[in-house]
């Protein structure tokens, strides 16, 4: 990433802060010193930080820390067309996000060390926000032998995944998961038994009159519970990238409870939106994992605000119009989302279902927490990556302004409220919204 | 058999199914025993006829250079009449069961029988249905116990005593024979074992064993006095319990640089084949370390002594 650092002192001060993990929640500052944090808090005002420091007076507006999404898909390397790094990184900023976590999913498949490699170096030279990828569980996303988990780890992999797919075979699972367990490594897993995932949407009463093969959420439940034992077994940190219903919440929860090490995380689509959006066949929201009803989702949100789901994502899947420009059924899955997860998830806030706290968490000190980040909180010494962020600013999501090369955006000509209007990553302001 | 022979009686049991089954004393016995021909097979003169009038046959399903060859020598040194049997050219290539063969042989009132299969328990179905000595020379994934002897001859040899020791078994533990064979023995000799694998190549229940158990090599050779690695078949490495050779070899191949954790001078052992720059570094293997063709010598003695051992054992002798 280009100009991580820089070696003047900044200050943005009369912002009202809000970092929970440090308990942070009130009106101050934050003192940024070559790339790090020197100070933050309600001492840090314009008569503290003194004369030589350049100051941005907040004027009350948010100041949160940077959001760092688990679930990025570029096109880089493979299909560039679609999203290369630097323009998946335009888009984060944009959109507050400061740290993004890439699927493996690419061509070559990020199964291998020299590929870590790769991505960690392009990101460097070409993405305005930090990059870290996820590798692939097992060897080209085939299911069948493991990838080499180590070395992955080594070269800078931060947990990993078959991205979009399932390990369906349980004797694999459990051994990658065992072997995963000695390195610490975090496995990530999509939960959808792919035998019972032929369909193109939520399986029940819409399908049935949009005369779409549906997905149940058994697939889902099946998949999810079958691994909890694996992780019962085996002791391996176990994270389901997204769940979608609330049959998973009460797998998810019942688990926690037993004290396994095991996480969630949900896509902000599935926290705003239902089946119900896909009205006459938009394919922008076919998803996958496919949006529910709209008594799922309220249990998503619930579980959302109990802490069952840890974090949320955008699930960011750029597609161009080739393959979203389909009878949905043929269509390609998924919906961009970095620009949007931000003030997708204020809707949830003003509709006064979760706490910024609890944002603040789920979208940033808990991923980083989970990845072994030194990202995602608020405090003297550690990385200046942040937002500034006007709850109430209200915008309209337009295809043609968006950052990302795709424009699949579930949220288009929507009106939405609050947003980034400034993020700064090590520091340095990568972002300043300009209406 | 040899009943004009006026030794004692070493070994409780007939056969030599595992070291499971031998106490400690029995162990430090043949040890001891061992050691005479070790001596035996460094002088000019090898030949001994303590076994002279007696057969033995070699009946190996799994293929094998060193066992195979080692029990040969050690019966023609002892003065038995050796055979191997050739598998793959026998009648089990025409479908004949493991045991049918057993009994076709025995029919034949060999002495002894050194057998190696691939499954778990074919030396202990065979000792139950043939009159003569089973030795296993290897069954499966249970046991080897030549190879713990001679493995716990050339420790002993080079420390003076067994007790105390710190051995860290290194690799497919999961697999291995040997390795099991050597944590019955070294427990009963009370050394500290250790296992340090991947957890793929961790039997379940190994904990239970007597073991301290590492998945981190450098963590689990600090202190060492031996390091004893294990064969990995190449197969096991491409994914299915280990992603790949070259991540095997990073986090647990033997290289100079990780045995340096272990104490310094302690003894490089490895039951062979090996699979250098695998396991173990080409550097490690031929360094001032290993142990490993003082291992191959060992064996002979160790098995020359099974051999003794077991014909002392008057009580079939009548039977022949």
């Amino acid at each position: 990433m280009t100009g991580r650092t820089t070696s003047k002192r900044r200050a943005w001060i009369n912002a009202q802060i809000i970092s929970p993990a440090q308990g942070l929640h009130g009106l101050g500052g934050i003192l940024v010193d070559d790339g790090w944090i020197l100070a933050v808090g309600p001492h840090v005002t314009r008569n503290m930080v003194g004369a030589g420091t350049e100051i941005s007076d907040c004027k009350g507006k948010l100041l949160i820390p940077g959001l760092i999404d688990m679930h990025v898909t570029t096109g880089e390397p493979g299909t560039e067309y679609r999203e290369t790094l630097a323009s998946a990184s335009e888009a984060a900023a944009a959109g507050g996000v400061t740290t993004i976590i890439v699927q493996p999913n690419t061509q070559p498949v990020i199964d291998d060390a020299a590929i870590v490699d790769y991505v960690l170096r392009r990101a460097r030279d070409t993405a305005m926000v930090r990059v870290a990828p996820m590798a692939a569980i097992t060897k080209g996303l085939n299911g069948e032998l493991m990838s080499e988990i180590g070395l992955v780890k080594a070269a800078g992999a931060v947990a990993v995944t078959d991205a979009t797919r399932s390990v369906a075979n349980a004797n694999m699972f459990r051994r990658a998961l065992m072997y995963a367990r000695d390195f610490d490594m975090l496995v990530v897993q999509h939960v959808e038994e792919p035998a019972l995932s032929s369909g193109v949407m939520n399986g029940g009463e819409m399908a049935s009159r949009l005369g779409l093969s549906g997905i149940s959420d058994m697939a889902e439940v099946i998949m999810l519970e079958r691994d909890l034992r694996i992780v019962e077994m085996t002791g391996a940190r176990y994270h389901a990238a997204q769940i979608s219903c609330a049959q998973s919440v009460e797998v998810m929860r019942a688990a926690k409870a037993r004290g396994l090490p095991v996480t969630c995380g949900v896509s902000v689509h599935h926290l705003v939106l239902n089946e119900n959006d896909i009205g006459a066949y938009r394919t922008f929201f076919k998803l996958s994992p496919p949006l529910r009803s709209e008594t799922q989702r309220c249990a998503l949100v619930a579980a959302l605000a109990d802490k069952t789901i840890d974090v949320i994502v955008s699930g960011h899947n750029p597609q161009s119009d080739d393959t979203k420009r389909l009878p949905f059924a043929e269509a390609a899955y998924g919906a961009i989302g970095l620009e949007t997860l931000l003030s997708a998830a204020l809707q949830l806030y003003h509709n006064e279902n979760i706490s910024l706290e609890r944002l603040v968490e789920a979208m940033s000190h808990k991923p980083a927490k989970m990845l072994g980040l030194e990202t995602g909180r608020l405090a003297a010494g550690a990385p200046a990556d942040f937002v500034i962020v006007d709850p109430h600013l209200n915008w309209k999501v337009e295809a043609a302004s968006l950052c990302s090369r795709s424009k699949n955006t579930t949220f288009e000509d929507r009106t939405l409220e609050g947003r980034a209007v400034e993020t700064v990553v090590a520091g340095r302001s990568v972002y300043n919204y300009a209406p | 058999m040899t009943s004009h022979r006026l030794t004692p009686a070493l070994l409780k049991s007939q056969h030599l199914l595992g070291i499971s089954d031998l106490s400690p004393l029995e162990i430090p016995a043949l040890l001891d025993l061992a050691e005479t021909y070790v001596e035996v097979n460094r002088g000019s003169e090898k030949r001994h006829a303590i076994l002279t009038g007696l057969t033995q046959v070699n009946l190996f399903f799994e293929a094998s250079t060193r066992t195979q060859s080692s029990f040969e020598i050690a019966g023609k040194r002892l003065g038995a009449d050796v055979m191997n049997m050739a598998v793959s050219t026998s009648s089990i290539s025409k479908g004949e069961t493991v045991l049918d063969t057993a009994m076709t042989i025995n029919a034949m009132h060999p002495d002894f029988l050194v057998v190696r299969h691939q499954s778990s328990g074919t030396a202990e179905l065979l000792a139950q249905k043939v009159s003569c000595a089973v030795i296993n020379g290897g069954d499966g994934q249970h046991e080897h116990p030549t190879q713990a002897l001679l493995d716990a001859l050339t420790i002993r040899r080079h420390f003076g005593m067994l007790e105390g020791l710190t051995v860290a078994i290194c690799g497919d533990v999961l697999h291995s024979r040997v390795a099991r064979s050597n944590i019955h023995l070294l427990n009963k000799m009370g050394v500290h074992v250790r296992v340090v694998a991947p957890s793929t190549l961790l039997p379940s229940g190994i904990a239970n064993f007597g073991v301290e158990v590492f998945t981190d090599m450098r963590k689990g050779l600090e202190g060492a006095d031996v390091v004893m690695m294990l064969r990995l078949q190449l197969e096991r490495m491409s994914g299915a319990f280990v992603p790949s050779q070259r991540e095997y070899y990073h986090f647990y191949g033997l290289t100079e640089e990780k045995l340096a954790c272990a104490k310094p001078g302690a003894l490089v052992m490895h039951p062979g084949p090996m699979n250098r720059g695998v396991e173990i570094d080409s550097s490690v293997a031929d360094g001032a370390q290993s142990v490993i063709r003082e291992q191959v010598e060992m064996g002979v003695a160790v098995r020359m002594a099974v051999l003794d051992a077991l014909s002392r054992n008057g009580q079939n002798g009548g039977q022949r």
